[in-house]
């Protein structure tokens, strides 16, 4: 029997990603799940963004408090996303208007500028729905939750 | 290079079918899968909403997931053109990417 050869991966490879996010947080196991797939990404070194669009936009709500749901409430880990080289997160803004939302209802989301001194930068950029059918029209990949 | 998006959910109980029409760029292609199908009924509250984006973009069917819901193409709006299981590969490999609205 012929020797069964692992695939060959180059590791130089880089692949544009985009998670798109359209579900509350604590209804379905989906906003968790995106969370560990854009961690695991970036790890790989991959070019990861995120967009929160519909529903979605409940995952960066502030002020989350889960102590009467029992559950975890995972909300603080995006702030680490600027951390794992994450520089883009888009939150559509019609989606917010929907729903009554506005940017200052947002968690505030920052990295550090290394070629800044490492200033403090926010990483949520509020788009079109234009601007982001054009964004998830120049990526690799499109990881739906 | 053209998206393709897919809907597997009734647009009478999620809003991902809206979702989808909402981001779709001229050229794209949709797809309607599992409960997605009855989205492109003729004569539905969808129907015109269908129509209009076949003006830009070209509409499919899974035709399994039709007739398992009783249906076929006469059920359907003119604009949607039914695709087997090859026809939804075919798709795939034919789209730059795929857009699953869950």
């Amino acid at each position: 029997m012929a020797d069964v050869q692992a695939p060959r991966v180059d590791a130089s490879v880089k692949k544009r990603f985009l998670c798109v996010n359209r579900k509350t947080p604590y209804g379905t196991i989906y906003a968790l799940e995106a969370l560990e797939v854009v961690l695991i990404s970036a790890a790989f070194e991959q070019d990861v963004s995120l967009a929160f669009l519909d529903d979605g936009v409940f995952q960066l709500a502030k002020g989350q408090s889960t102590a009467g749901i029992g559950m975890k409430n995972f909300s603080p880990t995006y702030k680490a996303l600027g951390d794992y080289d994450v520089r883009k997160i888009y939150v559509e803004k019609e989606s917010l208007d929907e729903r009554g939302l506005a940017p200052a209802d947002l968690m505030e989301i920052t990295y550090e500028d290394e070629a800044e001194g490492f200033a403090e930068k926010p990483l949520i950029r509020i788009v079109s729905r234009a601007e982001l059918s054009e964004i998830m029209a120049q990526q690799d990949i499109l990881l739906n939750f | 290079m053209p998206t393709l998006h897919t809907v597997n959910k009734s647009p009478f109980e999620r809003s991902a079918f809206i979702s989808a029409l909402n981001h779709m760029r001229p050229g794209d292609a949709l797809l309607m899968i599992e409960d997605g199908v009855v989205g492109a009924r003729k004569a539905s509250a969808f129907a015109a909403l269908l129509e209009n984006a076949s003006q830009r973009c070209a509409i499919y069917v899974l035709a399994p997931d039709l007739a398992a819901r009783g249906m076929a193409e006469k059920d359907l709006v003119p604009a949607a053109k039914l695709v087997d299981y090859g026809g939804f590969v075919d798709l795939v490999v034919q789209h730059a990417r795929t857009q699953a609205w869950l």
